[in-house]
């Protein structure tokens, strides 16, 4: 059996630069990243992110994703477990120079985001013929 | 599979329950924010349970998972929540750069803190995170008793 039970993995809390003005927490999401042929693909888990939620950003080659979500108010109920807190995500990355920054794609479904970051095509290897005089 | 009795909580009032939630507390502000809500639980899903007056709900974090896809079954008051998540591609070609997604089967049960109105529960999935709503059995809803003079 190669079946495995999962585990609650803690979220990570954002080390912020400048103070925080949101009472709200903010989360480093949990990615996979993986490299194919033709792209690079992260998958980034934010539970609770709704698709409008979602904001990728691009510049100076760092990618940096960010996922609000939008608060609940469960009034009048009591408490009875808390394992985990909403709070919105977010997490940069150094993007290489291979990759082509204008057909970057993204999906958001059931609050996993999948970007997918093409290559550019490799230039086709071209040999200089050196000539004799 | 982890079980969470409500019961078990309530029977034995531990005369120290006082000083141990100072000590966590302390323990919790020694290491930063953010971990109050943790530790307490390592079964997949992570779960937010509460109740209100006329019913449980119970919040569960299952990103990655279809909404169709996740089992949720009861028996007596035992909630059962079970499923798969399959965001990993186990294809060898691929080379990782990170690899922090769990995946695999999961299974979490947990003990219901009342009798509940089994044929009218209801569950609901939103950006990954399914919340469950359990009305409450009429014999286990609060009620006001009236005092007669007389």
């Amino acid at each position: 059996m190669t079946e495995k039970e999962m585990q609650i993995q803690q979220k990570q809390e954002v080390q912020r630069a400048g103070e925080p003005t949101k009472p709200e927490k903010q989360y480093v999401p949990a990615v996979d990243i993986f490299e194919t042929a033709e792209a690079v693909n992260v998958l980034a888990e934010m539970p609770g992110v709704a698709k409008d939620g979602v904001e990728i950003e691009l510049e100076n080659e760092t990618l940096t994703i960010r996922g609000t979500v939008v608060p609940q108010e469960h009034g009048g109920e009591t408490v009875l477990l808390r394992e985990f807190e909403p709070g919105s995500y977010l997490r940069k990355f150094t993007v290489a120079e291979t990759i082509d920054q204008e057909k970057i794609q993204a999906t958001m479904a059931d609050g996993v985001l999948t970007l997918v970051l093409p290559k550019i095509a490799p230039a086709k290897p071209r040999r200089i013929e050196v000539r004799g005089i | 599979m982890a079980i969470v009795r409500f019961a078990d909580q309530k029977l034995f009032r531990n005369p120290w329950a006082d000083f141990e939630r100072m000590r966590r507390e302390l323990d919790a502000l020694f290491q930063g924010p953010g971990h109050e809500a943790g530790g307490r639980g390592t079964v997949f899903p992570a779960l937010n349970i509460s109740e209100d007056s006329g019913s449980i709900y119970v919040r569960a974090e299952i990103p990655g998972v279809p909404a169709g896809e996740v089992e949720i079954s009861i028996e007596g008051d035992t909630l059962t929540i079970r499923g798969e998540r399959k965001t990993c591609t186990a294809e060898e070609k691929y080379s990782y750069h990170r690899r922090e997604l769990e995946c695999g089967r999961f299974s979490r049960a947990i003990t219901l803190p009342a009798k509940v109105q089994v044929d009218r529960i209801e569950a609901q999935a939103a950006n990954g995170i399914v919340t469950i709503t359990l009305p409450k059995a009429e014999a286990a809803k609060p009620r006001q008793i009236k005092v007669n003079v007389g």
